[in-house]
Protein backbone atom coordinates (compact mmCIF):
# COMPACT_ATOMS: atom_id res chain seq x y z
CA UNK A 1 0.00 0.00 0.00
CA UNK A 2 2.89 2.34 0.82
CA UNK A 3 4.53 1.72 -2.56
CA UNK A 4 1.19 2.33 -4.28
CA UNK A 5 0.88 5.68 -2.47
CA UNK A 6 4.41 6.79 -3.40
CA UNK A 7 3.78 5.70 -7.01
CA UNK A 8 0.59 7.79 -7.15
CA UNK A 9 2.40 10.80 -5.65
CA UNK A 10 5.25 10.48 -8.17
CA UNK A 11 2.80 10.27 -11.10
CA UNK A 12 0.91 13.35 -9.79
CA UNK A 13 4.14 15.30 -9.44
CA UNK A 14 5.14 14.33 -12.96
CA UNK A 15 1.79 15.45 -14.33
CA UNK A 16 2.07 18.68 -12.34
CA UNK A 17 5.53 19.27 -13.76
CA UNK A 18 4.17 18.61 -17.24
CA UNK A 19 1.35 21.07 -16.70
CA UNK A 20 3.79 23.68 -15.36
CA UNK A 21 6.21 23.25 -18.22
CA UNK A 22 3.40 23.83 -20.67
CA UNK A 23 2.84 27.43 -19.62
CA UNK A 24 3.70 29.95 -22.29
CA UNK A 25 6.32 32.56 -21.30
CA UNK A 26 6.14 35.98 -22.94
CA UNK A 27 9.10 38.34 -23.20
CA UNK A 28 9.00 42.06 -23.77
CA UNK A 29 11.34 44.78 -22.59
CA UNK A 30 10.94 46.27 -19.12
CA UNK A 31 11.18 49.95 -19.93
CA UNK A 32 11.90 51.76 -23.19
CA UNK A 33 13.03 55.35 -23.65
CA UNK A 34 12.48 57.37 -26.81
CA UNK A 35 12.69 60.94 -28.07
CA UNK A 36 9.67 62.93 -29.22
CA UNK A 37 9.04 62.44 -32.92
CA UNK A 38 11.08 59.27 -33.21
CA UNK A 39 9.96 55.72 -33.96
CA UNK A 40 10.26 52.82 -31.58
CA UNK A 41 10.01 49.07 -32.02
CA UNK A 42 8.32 47.28 -29.11
CA UNK A 43 9.44 43.68 -29.21
CA UNK A 44 7.38 40.74 -27.99
CA UNK A 45 8.34 37.09 -28.23
CA UNK A 46 7.32 33.98 -26.41
CA UNK A 47 8.63 30.62 -25.37
CA UNK A 48 6.44 27.55 -25.60
CA UNK A 49 7.07 23.83 -25.42
CA UNK A 50 4.69 23.26 -28.32
CA UNK A 51 5.41 23.82 -31.97
CA UNK A 52 4.27 27.19 -33.27
CA UNK A 53 0.71 26.54 -34.31
CA UNK A 54 -1.11 28.15 -37.23
CA UNK A 55 -3.63 29.66 -34.82
CA UNK A 56 -0.98 31.61 -32.90
CA UNK A 57 -2.31 35.01 -31.76
CA UNK A 58 -0.61 38.20 -30.57
CA UNK A 59 -2.44 41.11 -29.03
CA UNK A 60 -1.15 44.43 -27.74
CA UNK A 61 -3.04 46.69 -25.32
CA UNK A 62 -2.14 50.20 -24.22
CA UNK A 63 -2.78 51.87 -20.88
CA UNK A 64 -1.87 55.59 -20.70
CA UNK A 65 0.00 56.86 -17.66
CA UNK A 66 -2.38 57.80 -14.91
CA UNK A 67 -5.33 55.99 -16.46
CA UNK A 68 -6.88 52.74 -15.31
CA UNK A 69 -8.40 51.69 -18.62
CA UNK A 70 -6.61 49.66 -21.24
CA UNK A 71 -7.36 49.94 -24.91
CA UNK A 72 -6.60 47.22 -27.40
CA UNK A 73 -4.40 48.48 -30.23
CA UNK A 74 -3.23 45.45 -32.15
CA UNK A 75 -4.36 41.89 -32.76
CA UNK A 76 -2.89 39.16 -34.94
CA UNK A 77 -4.98 36.08 -35.56
CA UNK A 78 -5.53 33.57 -38.33
CA UNK A 79 -2.40 34.79 -40.09
CA UNK A 80 -3.73 38.37 -40.49
CA UNK A 81 -2.56 41.39 -38.46
CA UNK A 82 -5.24 43.92 -37.46
CA UNK A 83 -3.83 47.34 -36.55
CA UNK A 84 -5.49 50.17 -34.68
CA UNK A 85 -7.63 52.29 -37.02
CA UNK A 86 -9.71 54.22 -34.50
CA UNK A 87 -7.68 54.69 -31.33
CA UNK A 88 -4.71 56.84 -30.34
CA UNK A 89 -2.34 55.03 -32.68
CA UNK A 90 -4.29 55.06 -35.94
CA UNK A 91 -1.95 55.37 -38.94
CA UNK A 92 1.05 55.22 -36.59
CA UNK A 93 1.17 51.52 -35.87
CA UNK A 94 2.85 48.90 -38.02
CA UNK A 95 3.30 45.19 -37.51
CA UNK A 96 6.97 44.25 -37.97
CA UNK A 97 6.94 40.87 -36.32
CA UNK A 98 7.33 37.37 -37.69
CA UNK A 99 4.74 35.05 -36.12
CA UNK A 100 6.45 32.03 -37.65
CA UNK A 101 9.54 32.95 -35.61
CA UNK A 102 7.41 33.68 -32.52
CA UNK A 103 7.99 37.41 -32.86
CA UNK A 104 5.04 39.75 -32.40
CA UNK A 105 6.81 43.13 -32.45
CA UNK A 106 5.11 46.36 -33.43
CA UNK A 107 6.52 49.67 -34.65
CA UNK A 108 5.18 52.96 -33.26
CA UNK A 109 5.90 55.99 -35.41
CA UNK A 110 6.15 59.69 -34.62
CA UNK A 111 5.95 59.46 -30.83
CA UNK A 112 4.43 62.19 -28.71
CA UNK A 113 4.28 62.92 -24.98
CA UNK A 114 0.74 61.53 -24.85
CA UNK A 115 2.14 58.10 -25.76
CA UNK A 116 3.68 57.66 -22.32
CA UNK A 117 2.21 54.53 -20.78
CA UNK A 118 2.30 50.77 -20.43
CA UNK A 119 2.07 48.42 -23.42
CA UNK A 120 1.06 44.84 -22.70
CA UNK A 121 1.69 41.96 -25.09
CA UNK A 122 -0.32 38.78 -24.82
CA UNK A 123 0.56 35.82 -26.99
CA UNK A 124 -1.27 32.50 -27.30
CA UNK A 125 -0.01 29.38 -28.99
CA UNK A 126 -2.91 26.87 -29.00
CA UNK A 127 -3.14 24.49 -27.20
CA UNK A 128 -0.59 26.29 -24.98
CA UNK A 129 -2.66 29.19 -23.76
CA UNK A 130 -1.85 29.47 -20.07
CA UNK A 131 0.56 32.31 -19.46
CA UNK A 132 1.02 35.83 -18.13
CA UNK A 133 0.99 38.81 -20.45
CA UNK A 134 4.15 40.87 -20.26
CA UNK A 135 4.28 44.67 -20.06
CA UNK A 136 6.76 47.25 -21.27
CA UNK A 137 6.73 50.84 -20.10
CA UNK A 138 7.30 53.60 -22.67
CA UNK A 139 8.86 56.90 -21.62
CA UNK A 140 8.99 59.74 -24.15
CA UNK A 141 11.53 62.50 -23.55
CA UNK A 142 12.18 65.85 -25.14
CA UNK A 143 15.88 65.18 -25.00
CA UNK A 144 17.74 62.20 -23.65
CA UNK A 145 18.30 62.78 -19.93
CA UNK A 146 21.78 62.40 -18.54
CA UNK A 147 22.11 59.41 -16.27
CA UNK A 148 22.74 60.14 -12.62
CA UNK A 149 26.39 60.11 -11.83
CA UNK A 150 27.86 60.24 -15.33
CA UNK A 151 29.06 63.82 -15.12
CA UNK A 152 29.97 63.44 -11.46
CA UNK A 153 32.19 60.48 -12.22
CA UNK A 154 33.66 62.18 -15.27
CA UNK A 155 34.70 65.32 -13.36
CA UNK A 156 36.17 63.32 -10.48
CA UNK A 157 37.98 61.00 -12.89
CA UNK A 158 39.47 63.83 -14.92
CA UNK A 159 40.75 65.76 -11.90
CA UNK A 160 42.25 62.71 -10.21
CA UNK A 161 43.73 61.62 -13.52
CA UNK A 162 45.39 65.01 -13.93
CA UNK A 163 46.75 64.71 -10.39
CA UNK A 164 48.23 61.29 -11.09
CA UNK A 165 49.65 62.55 -14.39
CA UNK A 166 51.32 65.56 -12.75
CA UNK A 167 52.85 63.37 -10.04
CA UNK A 168 54.08 60.87 -12.62
CA UNK A 169 55.62 63.57 -14.81
CA UNK A 170 57.31 65.13 -11.79
CA UNK A 171 58.92 61.86 -10.73
CA UNK A 172 59.85 61.04 -14.32
CA UNK A 173 61.63 64.36 -14.78
CA UNK A 174 63.51 63.93 -11.51
CA UNK A 175 64.53 60.44 -12.50
CA UNK A 176 65.70 61.44 -15.97
CA UNK A 177 67.60 64.51 -14.85
CA UNK A 178 69.36 62.68 -12.04
CA UNK A 179 70.47 60.00 -14.47
CA UNK A 180 72.07 62.63 -16.72
CA UNK A 181 69.79 61.56 -19.57
CA UNK A 182 68.95 65.20 -19.98
CA UNK A 183 71.88 67.50 -20.24
CA UNK A 184 70.40 70.84 -19.51
CA UNK A 185 71.95 73.02 -22.16
CA UNK A 186 71.23 76.66 -22.88
CA UNK A 187 72.27 78.78 -25.86
CA UNK A 188 74.12 81.69 -24.33
CA UNK A 189 76.95 84.14 -24.77
CA UNK A 190 80.06 81.99 -25.19
CA UNK A 191 81.89 81.57 -21.93
CA UNK A 192 79.00 82.92 -19.90
CA UNK A 193 76.76 80.30 -18.35
CA UNK A 194 73.71 81.51 -16.49
CA UNK A 195 73.31 80.20 -12.97
CA UNK A 196 69.65 79.81 -13.78
CA UNK A 197 70.72 76.65 -15.59
CA UNK A 198 70.76 74.93 -12.20
CA UNK A 199 67.17 73.99 -11.50
CA UNK A 200 66.16 73.97 -7.82
CA UNK A 201 66.32 70.47 -6.53
CA UNK A 202 68.86 69.47 -9.15
CA UNK A 203 71.81 71.45 -7.91
CA UNK A 204 70.94 71.52 -4.21
CA UNK A 205 72.44 68.62 -2.43
CA UNK A 206 73.93 67.21 -5.62
CA UNK A 207 76.70 69.75 -5.81
CA UNK A 208 76.24 70.65 -9.48
CA UNK A 209 77.39 73.80 -11.22
CA UNK A 210 76.97 75.02 -14.80
CA UNK A 211 80.09 74.48 -16.88
CA UNK A 212 80.61 75.55 -20.48
CA UNK A 213 81.35 72.85 -23.02
CA UNK A 214 84.57 73.91 -24.80
CA UNK A 215 84.14 74.66 -28.45
CA UNK A 216 80.42 75.15 -28.23
CA UNK A 217 78.11 77.79 -26.96
CA UNK A 218 76.33 75.54 -24.51
CA UNK A 219 76.71 74.61 -20.87
CA UNK A 220 76.14 71.43 -18.99
CA UNK A 221 75.37 70.83 -15.32
CA UNK A 222 78.49 69.17 -13.94
CA UNK A 223 79.47 67.92 -10.54
CA UNK A 224 81.21 70.72 -8.58
CA UNK B 1 55.24 73.08 19.97
CA UNK B 2 53.01 70.12 20.58
CA UNK B 3 50.13 72.51 21.27
CA UNK B 4 50.67 74.18 17.90
CA UNK B 5 50.68 70.79 16.20
CA UNK B 6 47.47 69.74 17.93
CA UNK B 7 45.84 73.04 17.03
CA UNK B 8 46.73 72.74 13.35
CA UNK B 9 45.59 69.14 13.14
CA UNK B 10 42.29 69.87 14.89
CA UNK B 11 41.61 72.77 12.50
CA UNK B 12 42.24 70.49 9.55
CA UNK B 13 40.08 67.72 10.99
CA UNK B 14 37.29 70.19 11.77
CA UNK B 15 37.27 71.39 8.14
CA UNK B 16 37.27 67.76 6.98
CA UNK B 17 34.36 66.81 9.23
CA UNK B 18 32.34 69.82 8.03
CA UNK B 19 33.01 68.78 4.43
CA UNK B 20 31.87 65.24 5.18
CA UNK B 21 28.64 66.33 6.85
CA UNK B 22 27.88 68.86 4.16
CA UNK B 23 28.34 66.32 1.40
CA UNK B 24 26.64 63.31 2.96
CA UNK B 25 23.58 64.87 4.60
CA UNK B 26 21.19 65.83 1.81
CA UNK B 27 19.81 69.08 3.19
CA UNK B 28 21.05 71.79 0.83
CA UNK B 29 17.51 73.13 0.32
CA UNK B 30 14.66 72.95 2.80
CA UNK B 31 11.05 74.00 2.95
CA UNK B 32 8.20 73.27 5.34
CA UNK B 33 7.74 69.72 4.13
CA UNK B 34 10.67 68.83 1.91
CA UNK B 35 14.43 68.63 2.02
CA UNK B 36 16.35 68.21 -1.18
CA UNK B 37 19.81 68.00 -2.73
CA UNK B 38 22.51 66.86 -2.95
CA UNK B 39 21.65 63.21 -3.39
CA UNK B 40 17.97 62.63 -2.49
CA UNK B 41 14.81 64.67 -2.22
CA UNK B 42 12.61 63.78 0.72
CA UNK B 43 9.02 64.84 1.24
CA UNK B 44 7.11 64.62 4.51
CA UNK B 45 3.86 62.79 3.83
CA UNK B 46 1.26 61.07 5.95
CA UNK B 47 3.30 57.91 6.09
CA UNK B 48 6.55 59.58 7.06
CA UNK B 49 9.38 60.70 4.85
CA UNK B 50 9.26 59.61 1.26
CA UNK B 51 12.53 59.95 -0.62
CA UNK B 52 13.45 59.80 -4.28
CA UNK B 53 16.77 60.41 -6.04
CA UNK B 54 17.65 64.02 -6.79
CA UNK B 55 17.34 65.41 -10.28
CA UNK B 56 20.13 64.42 -12.60
CA UNK B 57 20.86 67.80 -14.11
CA UNK B 58 24.35 68.83 -15.19
CA UNK B 59 24.82 71.36 -12.38
CA UNK B 60 23.83 69.13 -9.49
CA UNK B 61 26.24 66.50 -10.73
CA UNK B 62 28.97 69.13 -10.98
CA UNK B 63 28.34 70.19 -7.36
CA UNK B 64 28.40 66.55 -6.25
CA UNK B 65 31.70 66.00 -8.02
CA UNK B 66 33.29 69.15 -6.56
CA UNK B 67 32.24 68.27 -3.00
CA UNK B 68 33.63 64.75 -3.33
CA UNK B 69 36.87 66.08 -4.83
CA UNK B 70 37.24 68.53 -1.95
CA UNK B 71 36.91 65.67 0.55
CA UNK B 72 39.48 63.62 -1.35
CA UNK B 73 41.96 66.49 -1.53
CA UNK B 74 41.51 67.34 2.14
CA UNK B 75 42.16 63.73 3.07
CA UNK B 76 45.26 63.65 0.86
CA UNK B 77 46.41 66.87 2.48
CA UNK B 78 46.12 65.35 5.98
CA UNK B 79 47.99 62.25 4.86
CA UNK B 80 50.71 64.36 3.21
CA UNK B 81 51.01 66.46 6.37
CA UNK B 82 51.94 63.42 8.42
CA UNK B 83 54.31 62.26 5.67
CA UNK B 84 56.04 65.62 5.46
CA UNK B 85 56.15 65.93 9.25
CA UNK B 86 58.62 63.07 9.36
CA UNK B 87 60.46 63.46 6.06
CA UNK B 88 60.84 67.21 5.60
CA UNK B 89 64.22 68.73 6.39
CA UNK B 90 64.54 71.32 9.12
CA UNK B 91 63.32 74.75 8.07
CA UNK B 92 61.30 73.39 5.21
CA UNK B 93 57.76 74.43 4.45
CA UNK B 94 54.72 72.24 4.07
CA UNK B 95 54.07 73.43 0.53
CA UNK B 96 52.51 70.24 -0.78
CA UNK B 97 50.18 69.88 2.19
CA UNK B 98 49.12 73.50 1.93
CA UNK B 99 48.56 73.24 -1.82
CA UNK B 100 46.23 70.29 -1.48
CA UNK B 101 44.28 71.92 1.35
CA UNK B 102 43.94 75.18 -0.58
CA UNK B 103 42.78 73.21 -3.64
CA UNK B 104 40.18 71.49 -1.45
CA UNK B 105 38.91 74.86 -0.23
CA UNK B 106 38.72 76.12 -3.82
CA UNK B 107 36.66 73.07 -4.79
CA UNK B 108 34.21 73.70 -1.95
CA UNK B 109 33.96 77.35 -2.95
CA UNK B 110 33.24 76.49 -6.59
CA UNK B 111 30.67 73.89 -5.56
CA UNK B 112 28.87 76.30 -3.25
CA UNK B 113 28.94 79.09 -5.83
CA UNK B 114 27.62 76.85 -8.60
CA UNK B 115 24.83 75.69 -6.31
CA UNK B 116 23.93 79.22 -5.31
CA UNK B 117 23.76 80.51 -8.86
CA UNK B 118 22.17 77.56 -10.66
CA UNK B 119 19.82 76.12 -8.07
CA UNK B 120 17.08 78.57 -8.98
CA UNK B 121 16.58 76.36 -12.00
CA UNK B 122 15.14 73.46 -10.05
CA UNK B 123 14.02 74.61 -6.60
CA UNK B 124 10.98 76.70 -5.80
CA UNK B 125 11.17 80.33 -4.75
CA UNK B 126 9.65 79.51 -1.37
CA UNK B 127 12.44 77.11 -0.41
CA UNK B 128 15.35 78.27 1.68
CA UNK B 129 18.91 77.03 1.95
CA UNK B 130 19.51 74.19 4.40
CA UNK B 131 22.25 73.57 6.92
CA UNK B 132 24.38 71.45 4.61
CA UNK B 133 24.73 74.42 2.30
CA UNK B 134 25.73 76.64 5.23
CA UNK B 135 28.27 74.07 6.42
CA UNK B 136 29.82 74.04 2.96
CA UNK B 137 30.29 77.80 3.14
CA UNK B 138 31.79 77.51 6.64
CA UNK B 139 34.15 74.73 5.57
CA UNK B 140 35.57 76.91 2.78
CA UNK B 141 37.29 79.57 4.95
CA UNK B 142 38.36 76.95 7.50
CA UNK B 143 40.07 74.91 4.80
CA UNK B 144 41.59 78.02 3.25
CA UNK B 145 43.04 79.23 6.56
CA UNK B 146 44.32 75.74 7.31
CA UNK B 147 46.03 75.58 3.92
CA UNK B 148 47.61 79.02 4.35
CA UNK B 149 48.92 78.03 7.78
CA UNK B 150 50.61 75.01 6.21
CA UNK B 151 52.22 77.17 3.56
CA UNK B 152 53.54 79.65 6.14
CA UNK B 153 54.57 77.06 8.73
CA UNK B 154 58.22 76.05 9.00
CA UNK B 155 59.33 72.73 10.35
CA UNK B 156 61.27 72.83 13.63
CA UNK B 157 62.81 69.92 15.46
Amino acid sequence: AKTKLTLIIIIMLFKHKQCQSQAIVIYTGWERHALVGSDIRLSCSFFSWRWTSEDVTFSWTYRPDGSRDSISIFHYTGGVPYVDNKGPFRDRLEFVGNPGRRDGSILLKNLDFSDNGTFTCDAKNPPDIVGRPSSVRLLVFEKVPIQAGVITGAIIGVVLGLLVLIVAIYYLMRFLVARRVFNLSVRSVPGLCPAALCQPGLCQGLGLTPEPIPGTETCVAKQA
Amino acid sequence: MLLLLLGIISLHVAALVLLFVSTIVSVWTTSETTTSDLWINCTLTNGGYQCEPASTGVWIQAVQALMILSIIFSFLSLFLFFCQLFTLQKGGRFFLTGTFQILASLFVMSGAIIYTVMSSGWIQKTDSFGFSYILAWVAFPLALISGLIYVILRKRE
